[in-house]
């Protein structure tokens, strides 16, 4: 579904990703994961074009990502979570919500999904009217998930979803991930919490200093010794 | 006797108050259209359109010669300043338009010294444009409503005084509306609150940035024709004052908050009447009604120094 060629990005007049070539198949979840400043959010962000790669091809269902302005993503199916989740935060969640389905026309639908979203997140109903800047990070978080969802995405690219959130956070936001992945939604996920990130996904690639230096199924990279002892503490 | 006069001057200035409340609404109503031009880019692009005051003077310019081009051909006055009025608001709508993708859109990643620059050299290609165009003279705005005085407990207003505030009310309502109820408002706000998530929800921000300029530009054509209908008179460098008064509006009442200024416009054309109505009373006479400009500054001055994030304003540096 994704091919990622030879992707170069330079940010900040680094090269912080120096040509890497991964793929995430349909239906599938795949982590990319790395520790702080291997390059793992440039990635994305280049491949939600809010940063031009110098290099390298991003196709898509056979279409060149590169090619289109950001704003054309959403129709082709692609929505982003972005870092520190993005919210709109003088909307309240229901507008941060319709944001998301900005791009869709079907009134039915949108309604429609917008209930379902919040019967995934019971708590943004409660939220419905409050200004998302007022929520707190887990709150954010799960809006920007059911925002994402909001437009029907195929690929969901989710960058660094347990960033700064309590424990028991995380592990409520991880389990909405895998309840929207168990519907069939293809994942990249990019996570700094390797263990958790190769728990719930299929297979992984390991990022270091802008280069993937391991890839494998996740279960497999999780028995690795490398991976143990430099992302897994141990 | 004395107690008599005492009370007689007493009077007389809470005349004076009335009278310059009312003119003071004028005043703000005009004020308040023209700042929403500049904090609509403002908080969407942080950008402070100098030009936004030149857009306002080719409005009055502009409805000016469609009035005079039809004042002879017997249809009704208030259908001419209609059309006046419309011609104007499209003419600014497409300058506003063309100013950004000329002038500011190449400009757009550059630091923020330089579409700053830009404005104010743009404000002054418009002066210059507006010179050739209609001359350097001051030209006497026709005016097309018959004017009618109404008193009210000894102050005085006009027809055309209801008509100014009771037109930028309606405006200002319909841009709530706008920017609260529809698509390409929601679009406005959440551009304002973070462009780059916004785009990939889909949002098109070239076209966000461009409706900011054209929308703004046909609120500041509403008010050129305004300014025309209410002075009477009309001449090129008249946005310059008015585009730096209405600037002030927009900073007292916090840049980049469509609420914001709209009050901060109201209270500086309050500010500004009443001053003018007092100066000579405060000042035993030694400063008269003509220093009224004065009191704009003052207030810009006492805001950046006690509250730069205006009446509203949220955080600085946020861009909405």
């Amino acid at each position: 579904m994704l091919e990622v060629n030879g992707l170069r990005v330079s940010y900040g007049g680094i090269q912080a990703v120096r040509g890497i070539t991964f793929h995430v198949n349909e239906g599938e979840m795949v982590a990319l994961i790395g520790a702080n400043g291997a390059g793992k959010s440039s990635t994305l962000r280049a491949l939600s074009r809010l940063l031009d790669p110098i290099g390298g091809s991003v196709r898509y269902r056979g279409k060149e990502l590169l090619a289109l302005p950001p704003h054309r993503l959403v129709g082709e199916g692609i929505a982003l979570v972005p870092e520190g989740r993005g919210v709109f935060p003088r909307m309240s969640s229901l507008e941060n919500l319709r944001m998301g389905a900005y791009a869709r026309n079907n009134k039915t639908e949108i309604e429609n999904d917008l209930e379902q979203v919040l019967v995934h997140f019971p708590r943004l109903k409660e939220r419905a009217q409050q200004l998302a800047g007022t929520l707190s990070g887990g709150e954010q978080q799960m809006l920007a998930i059911g925002r994402a969802m909001m437009s029907k995405p195929r690929l969901l690219l989710l960058d660094e979803p347990s960033m700064g959130l309590a424990p028991i956070m995380v592990q409520k936001i991880f389990e909405v991930i895998c309840a929207v992945a168990s519907e069939g939604m293809t994942i990249l996920l990019v996570e700094q919490n390797a263990k958790l990130a190769l728990e719930v996904s299929q297979r992984g690639y390991v990022m270091e200093s802008g280069e993937i230096t391991l890839t494998n199924e996740s279960k497999a990279l999780l028995t690795d010794p490398k991976v143990r002892a430099s992302y897994l503490g141990e | 006797m004395v107690r008599h006069q005492r009370l007689v001057a007493e009077s007389l200035t809470m005349d004076t108050l009335l009278q310059q409340l009312i003119n003071g609404l004028t005043l703000g109503a005009v004020y308040a259209l023209v700042a929403l031009g500049y904090t609509m880019v403002y908080g969407i692009i942080g950008l402070i359109n100098f030009a936004h005051g030149e857009v306002v003077m080719i409005g009055t310019m502009v409805a000016f010669t469609v009035i005079v081009f039809f004042a002879g051909s017997g249809m009704p006055p208030l259908l001419i300043l209609g059309v006046g009025l419309l011609v104007s608001v499209v003419v600014c709508m497409v300058l506003g338009w063309a100013l950004e993708r000329v002038a500011y859109r190449p400009l757009r990643h550059a630091p923020r010294l330089t579409p700053l620059i830009t404005a104010i050299g743009m404000s002054i290609v418009l002066q210059n444009v507006a010179m050739l165009i209609w001359g350097r003279n001051y030209i006497t705005f026709p005016p097309m409503i018959n004017k009618q005085i109404y008193e009210v407990g000894g102050a005085s207003f006009t027809n055309v005084q209801v008509a100014i505030v009771s037109l930028a009310a309606l405006v200002m309502l319909g841009l709530i509306y706008l920017v609260h109820r529809t698509r390409i408002g929601m679009a406005m706000r959440a551009t304002a609150q973070n462009p780059h998530v916004a785009s990939l929800m889909g949002v098109d921000i070239n076209r966000v940035i461009a409706m900011a300029f054209i929308i703004g530009s046909a609120l500041g054509a509403v008010a050129g024709c305004m300014v025309g209908s209410y002075y009477e008179i009309a001449h090129y460098q008249m946005g310059f004052m008015l585009g730096l008064k209405a600037f002030t509006a927009a900073v007292l009442g916090g840049i980049g908050n469509l609420a914001g200024a709209m009050a901060g416009g109201l209270l500086l054309g309050l500010i500004e009447a009443l001053g003018a109505g007092y100066i000579g009373d405060l000042t035993g006479n030694f400063l008269g009604s003509h220093y009224q400009d004065i009191f704009a500054f003052i207030v810009l001055i006492i805001v950046l120094m006690f509250r730069p994030s205006g009446l509203f304003g949220e955080r600085t540096g946020d861009r909405a």
